[in-house]
């Protein structure tokens, strides 16, 4: 067997299987040795998603785009809320591309595991590849996303600044954010099946400590501005306006702080999630 | 590279069973432990330990240990929760061991299930390339390898077709297929050709051969004793998680027969012999007699026999109705050669709750060996009372046909009753007769 996963290793491969005990390494490279499984699982998820559905892909759109003319209408337009002079509806929406990329990525991967009872029951492979494939196959949702969002940048006559070039990096954190959480809460689902009822709620809450609706900078401290943005979404948030939009909601050290709560979030994901891998086919 | 392939040494594993939580002594009790319940889990889950404490556990296999060099084709059996599929997962990757290591040198392909991850919204050849990389193969390996799987499969027409609206077979032959394309170095099968139809599982064990003859290490689990024994070489029997015999297949399909038997000495049966079934019946002797109504303890090929059970309902004293009772013959190999049955041979009376059935074979149609007897009480379709391998009963040579001559068992197991006619051909047939 030409087999992908040992493709790095001599012919002459020595596997020991023994209890482990206590914080266990990572085995990144074994992830990327399976790199072929993680592209087919992603693709899997994004080919079934929409299956059976009647209007498929353009879910990925009326999600933020719903929300965007409701948030417009109801906080924008009847409650006056402020936008940091950017016209409302671009203003939260700019924001809720990347947070229905961390929504739907967050509750998928929670799920994922679970959800993948029978795979890990029956077949070895790095568990990690099941929650990171469900996050990365909600870019190709995040990108129809993103068109409309272009859209009316085009619609509105605004030219993104020059650090649109940043917008990749914004991306990658509220990847590493959604797939962190995720890597706890589907950890825990395997186990404890109240996951499913927390990530609801969660999510809703998330939502609202969120600098979506409503601009950061109505927090006028810089220190307090700066500690919010522990919530790493709003770092993202805030990144996605001032690289596309221009505002300039001081993003240098909340984007700071929100990096290191998400890397924090992350690693911490990373290394409980490895610790609990050894009873997921037990107890799933 | 050295010549052992696997190499297992004092492996174990532990399973936590939800115990039905402690007993309150006190409703207060009760309601500070419903309370505190929760903290006392979050605690634990943030340590990372499940939260098992005070859980019952088992262990499911106590103590493994055994070699197995490359080329080696291994047979695993013994009874349910023996530990065979847990040591296959182990070995597997798929879950830890609680304590031990083995050592595995080369490249392992696992099979416990055909066509695991198959997703019924996509097409066949889409499923081809996750399933394929599911279990290990690259890419390019499986596109090499396509148009082989989908001949092996016999599906071409459907290939573009999602799973869903495959019949089961379909998707048994594709999900075989896919594995049966894997190359591994030491291969780990569990019981997956006990699944789909005659034909299919004909063609999975012929598949099977060929790896077991292409010098591949294979470690094979099954309940089927005919197919450990055309694939094995060799067998290791486990017995509730340990191992009990490690040897030839042979006498490791002997052993592990032999242990299966409860073989009783002389006409009773002990009330706590291994049974199974609901146990509202309960077999109490049984008696083989000879034409003469004399027990015997050898049966002869063509001679009569004929069996008497005594049995007793526990709680009815009055017929149960719908009371039927089997006797079953296999081979050594566990294999069924017939069974004589009261539901489908017999239209008398309905049987009292406690008393003797007698069935007589007025002319045994078995060539000499031994044979095991399994014996069977069931009310509709609930077994009472079942005891296999009641008895091993040796047949000895007779004269089935009266011909003067003894079938060799070469000729198969069972004799059957038959007439000959040889015409000449210058004489019409009829007329010979």
């Amino acid at each position: 067997m030409s087999s992908f996963p040992v493709k790095a290793q001599p012919s002459e491969q020595i596997t020991r299987i023994e209890p482990t005990h206590g914080w266990v390494s990572l085995k990144l490279n074994e992830v990327w040795n399976y790199r072929e499984l993680l592209y087919f699982l992603t693709w899997r998820d994004i080919k079934v998603r929409y299956k059976q559905t009647v209007i498929g892909a353009a879910w990925a759109i009326i999600q933020p785009l719903m929300t965007m003319i409701v948030f417009s209408l109801f906080f924008g337009g009847l409650a006056g809320i402020p936008s940091d002079g950017i016209p409302y509806p671009i203003f939260s929406y700019a924001a809720l591309v990347p947070w229905t990329f961390f929504a739907n990525g967050m509750q998928l991967s929670s799920q994922s595991l679970v959800g993948s009872s029978n795979l890990i029951k029956k077949v070895y492979f790095p568990r990690l590849t099941i929650p990171i494939a469900s996050v990365v196959s909600g870019v190709v949702d995040f990108m129809l996303a993103f068109v409309i969002l272009i859209i009316l940048m085009l619609i509105y006559g605004i030219v993104p600044t020059i650090n649109v070039i940043f917008l990749p990096f914004f991306l990658l954190l509220a990847f590493i954010t959604a797939l962190g959480v995720g890597l706890w809460l589907s950890a825990m689902n395997v186990q404890f099946r109240d996951v499913r009822y927390t990530v609801p709620f969660l999510t809703q809450f998330w939502l609202f400590i969120t600098p979506i609706a409503y601009p950061s900078s109505l927090i006028t401290n810089d220190l307090l501005r700066t500690l919010y943005a522990i919530n790493p979404m709003a770092g993202v948030v805030e990144g996605f306006r001032w690289a596309l939009l221009g505002t300039d909601t001081a993003p240098g050290p909340m984007i700071l702080v929100s990096t290191l709560a998400a890397v924090i979030l992350f690693v911490s994901g990373l290394f409980y999630f490895r610790r609990m891998e050894k009873s997921f086919a037990d107890v799933v | 590279m050295s010549d052992i392939a696997v190499h297992i040494e004092d492996i174990g594993k532990e399973y936590h069973i939800g115990a039905m939580g402690k007993a309150h002594t006190t409703a207060r009790d009760a309601l500070v432990d419903t309370v505190m319940a929760p903290l006392r889990r979050v605690r634990s889950v943030l340590q990372g330990r499940a939260a098992v404490h005070d859980e019952e556990s088992f262990w499911a296999l106590k103590s493994v240990s055994f070699d197995v060099s490359h080329g080696e084709v291994v047979g695993i059996i013994g009874r349910n929760g023996a530990g065979k599929s847990t040591l296959l997962k182990i070995l597997a990757r798929i879950t830890e061991p609680t304590r031990g290591y083995a050592t595995v040198h080369g490249r392992v392909g696992a099979l416990l299930e055909v066509g695991t991850g198959f997703h019924p919204e996509l097409s066949g050849r889409e499923n081809v390339y996750l399933n394929g990389a599911i279990l290990g193969m690259s890419r390019q390996e499986i596109a090499r390898k396509f148009d082989e799987i989908v001949a092996f499969a016999n599906i071409e027409k459907f290939i573009d077709t999602p799973v869903k609206h495959y019949s089961s077979g379909m998707g048994l032959r594709l999900g075989f297929a896919v594995a049966a394309h894997l190359e591994p170095e030491i291969l780990i099968v569990d019981e997956v050709l006990a699944v789909g139809d005659t034909e299919f599982q004909r063609k999975c064990l012929g598949k099977m051969q060929d790896v077991s003859q292409s010098g591949r290490t294979v470690l094979f689990v099954s309940h089927n004793m005919g197919s450990v024994r055309a694939l094995c070489s060799r067998c290791v029997v486990l017995k509730s998680g340990t191992v009990e015999f490690d040897g030839s297949t042979d006498e490791g399909i002997g052993y592990y027969l032999a242990q299966a038997q409860v073989n009783i000495e002389g006409e009773e049966i002990p009330a706590d012999v291994r049974r199974e079934g609901s146990g509202i019946v309960r077999f109490e002797a049984m008696r083989l007699l000879n034409q003469y109504d004399e027990p015997i303890s050898v049966l002869t090929t063509g001679e009569a026999v004929t069996f008497e059970l005594d049995y007793r309902h526990v709680r009815l004293d009055t017929s149960p109705g719908n009371m039927f009772f089997f006797i079953h013959f296999n081979t050594l190999l566990g294999e069924r050669l017939f069974n004589l049955s009261t539901r489908y041979a017999y239209s008398g009376v309905f049987p009292p709750p406690s008393g003797t059935i007698r069935c007589t074979l007025p002319r045994l149609p078995l060539v000499p060996g031994s044979y095991i007897v399994e014996i069977t009480c069931k009310i509709d379709k609930e077994i009472y009372d079942h005891i296999s391998g009641i008895k091993t009963v040796q047949v000895s040579e007779g004269d089935y046909y009266g011909t003067g001559k003894v079938p060799p068992a070469s000729g198969g197991s069972m004799l059957i009753d038959q007439d000959w006619a040889i015409a000449d051909e210058r004489v019409p047939l009829l007329d010979a007769r």
